[in-house]
């Protein structure tokens, strides 16, 4: 299987490719992109620079043009399709319909994944995809379980790639707007969910720490608890009175409990996800996961993740825990 | 300009939805969607049972669209879908497996507002698939769908125009989270929320309503304080999302809104959550310019 890791930034691609990524994924900065923050991304030149230090060590590529592109501003996409081809990437991770029609009709030989973002749950949804644009991948949605993953596999038109690791969508991709509900700034058009802009810390009685998010309380937490970033899916709220994690805890997807099945699936490809992640957290989260998947390699069928690697994962994670999300029926 | 009644999104029994159907075959509503577009264990209502509805309303003149589901996971939520197909009748594609199945069987459909189409080229491919009205994606503001209809589209708009927003779909069940059961155990809860079941933030502000696997606004959508903007625009049918109160009243009040051009302000006490359009003029979708109803 292949590893694909995350680069928000040049040391995070040199960190990547240093410790084993097979592949590098990046975008550019701007909204043309699902991690559009600040200080984040890659201008084109740099992209140049990233692409010649991946090639020259064997690792490749791929450039995520995965929002939605808005009527006003659609040539941005198809410069960023354009550049993307021009500045060597390997491939081209797409959400939009529009977007994958462009660089089908217009770069034909350039390879085009299909990003989560386009929450293509079904072989038929594949189908439609493979049919119309001609796409060699799909990055699968996080709400499969993995009996429906194996359903999908079998039928599938086109290699699938799933995560691995990283930050938990826990809405189907592209499929949620409760950050633009909320903000006015959704992931499927700005490529931000639960944006720093509109974050804001208070400091109340007893050292109480409250999080809203464009007013909107999130959470709030004592001395002793820690603070997590107040993404909205993951904050404490009240039904029926009740106080808790009524969407989801903080916490990270974590798949290498079931890599074996995953490889006899037929899974082409392993995603770690965190662009928005530091150089160093993108170097051991890499080093981990190319340690697993060549163990996975040597012996298949006793494949254990290595304790301690285990724990630098978890120690990596939203809430330092870890879950196998909708792979498994109970998280469901 | 005409209207639309989108699918229930909540889960009604049996006869709840009969009655609502047997009233809504007089409403001045032109087009009706049916069938259950947020969790497949819902089947107080098989396939037949819905096609019983369609031919029912197709009988009194309204023209009929069958919903498929928002998110498919199962290899037997397909075979419905395969099913609702064969029926023969236009389908409201919720997601790329039913356009899938729309174009390879010749079905025109209308694409939902989860196809995330926010450009005119996004739009003439699914028209070449097949596809003749869209729906926006909600968060779409005005301006943008201004635009987008400026091009000269080849497919008929239908605008959600009024009604709790749907915001997202998950592979859980929040409804049954909420109750701490497991989906494969949710007793079907969320049959006991006929408007949804509401989540609040921490300082008891109303915020989001729970649906099953769908999150949806507390807030409602009401876009007929923009009703002219609309019209001017070009935007054929207007979508009305039902609610378990006041639907026939709302209804007629859009009627009457549209027939004499007449933006109104629809009565507070109608309303399941306090008004919105902050999608529409490009900011936040929870927030109120104030040119509609108060609550």
């Amino acid at each position: 299987m292949e590893l694909v890791c995350p680069a928000g930034s040049l040391p995070a691609l040199k960190a990547a490719v240093d410790e084993g990524a097979d592949v590098v994924y990046l975008g550019l900065r701007d909204g043309t992109n699902a991690r559009h923050f600040a200080g984040l991304n890659f201008t084109p030149q740099r992209i140049a620079e990233a692409t010649r230090y991946a090639h020259e060590r064997g690792a490749q590529v791929f450039m995520a043009i995965n929002t939605y592109a808005g009527e006003s501003h659609f040539g941005r996409w198809q410069s960023a399709v354009d550049q993307a081809v021009d500045l060597g990437a390997d491939a081209l991770i797409i959400a939009d319909v529009g977007v994958l029609e462009h660089a089908a009709r217009h770069w034909p030989e350039i390879p085009r994944h299909l990003s989560v973002q386009a929450s293509a749950t079904t072989p038929e949804a594949l189908n439609f995809y493979h049919r119309h644009f001609g796409i060699r991948r799909a990055v699968l949605p996080r709400v499969l379980s993995l009996q429906q993953v194996r359903a999908v596999a079998r039928h599938s038109p086109v290699e699938l790639e799933v995560f691995g690791f990283g930050s938990l969508c826990i809405m189907a991709e592209g499929r949620c707007q409760l950050s633009s509900h909320v903000t006015g700034q959704s992931p499927n058009t700005a490529g931000v969910c639960s944006p720093a802009s509109h974050v804001r810390w208070e400091r109340t009685g007893q050292g109480r720490l409250v999080s809203r998010l464009n007013d909107v309380m999130i959470d709030a937490f004592q001395p002793d608890e820690r603070a997590g970033y107040p993404t909205l899916c993951k904050g404490r709220f009240l039904t029926h009175g009740r106080l808790h994690h009524a969407l989801e805890e903080p916490t990270s997807l974590n798949t290498s409990g079931i890599l074996p099945e995953l490889r006899a699936l037929g899974i082409k490809a392993v995603k770690i996800e965190g662009r928005q992640r530091s150089p160093a957290y993108t170097a051991a989260v890499t080093r981990v996961w190319r340690r697993a998947l060549d163990t996975l390699e040597r012996a298949p069928d006793d494949f254990q993740l290595d304790p301690q690697d285990q724990q630098v994962l978890s120690r990596l994670s939203e809430g330092s825990q870890t879950t196998l999300g909708a792979w498994t029926r109970k998280w469901q | 300009m005409r209207l639309s009644l989108g699918p229930i999104l909540y889960f009604w029994d049996r006869a709840t939805v009969f009655d609502f159907y047997q009233q809504a075959a007089d409403w001045p509503v032109d087009r009706i969607c049916l069938g259950e577009a947020v969790c497949s264990k819902r089947r107080e209502l098989g396939p037949g049972d819905w096609l019983d509805l369609a031919r029912m309303l197709t009988d009194t003149g309204k023209e009929v669209v069958l919903s498929s589901l928002a998110l498919i996971e199962a290899r037997s939520e397909i075979a419905t879908l395969r099913r609702l197909c064969d029926a023969g009748l236009c389908l409201e594609a919720n997601d790329y497996s039913a356009v899938a199945l729309a174009e390879e069987k010749g079905l025109p459909f209308v694409g939902g507002s989860g196809l995330n189409l926010y450009n005119h080229r996004s739009i003439s491919v699914l028209h070449r698939a097949g596809m003749f009205a869209w729906v926006p994606p909600l968060e779409m503001s005005g301006e943008q769908l201004a635009r987008i209809c400026q091009s000269g589209l080849p497919v008929e708009t239908e605008l959600f125009a009024f009604g709790r927003m749907p915001l997202a779909w998950s592979a859980r069940c929040f409804a049954a989270r909420a109750h701490d059961r497991a989906k494969d155990d949710c007793g079907f809860v969320c049959g006991d929320y006929p408007d949804g079941l509401a989540m609040q933030t921490r300082e008891a502000e109303d915020f989001l309503i729970i649906n099953g696997i769908q999150t949806q606004s507390n807030h409602c959508l009401d876009l007929l304080p923009h009703l002219e903007p609309i019209r001017e625009m070009g935007v054929e049918t207007l979508r009305l999302s039902p609610q378990s109160r006041h639907m026939p009243e709302i209804v007629n009040f859009w009627a009457r809104g549209i027939r004499e051009s007449l933006p109104g302000n629809i009565p507070a006490d109608w309303l399941i959550g306090p008004p919105a359009d902050g999608y529409w003029l490009g900011s936040a979708g929870m927030e109120h310019s104030g040119e509609g109803a108060t609550h």
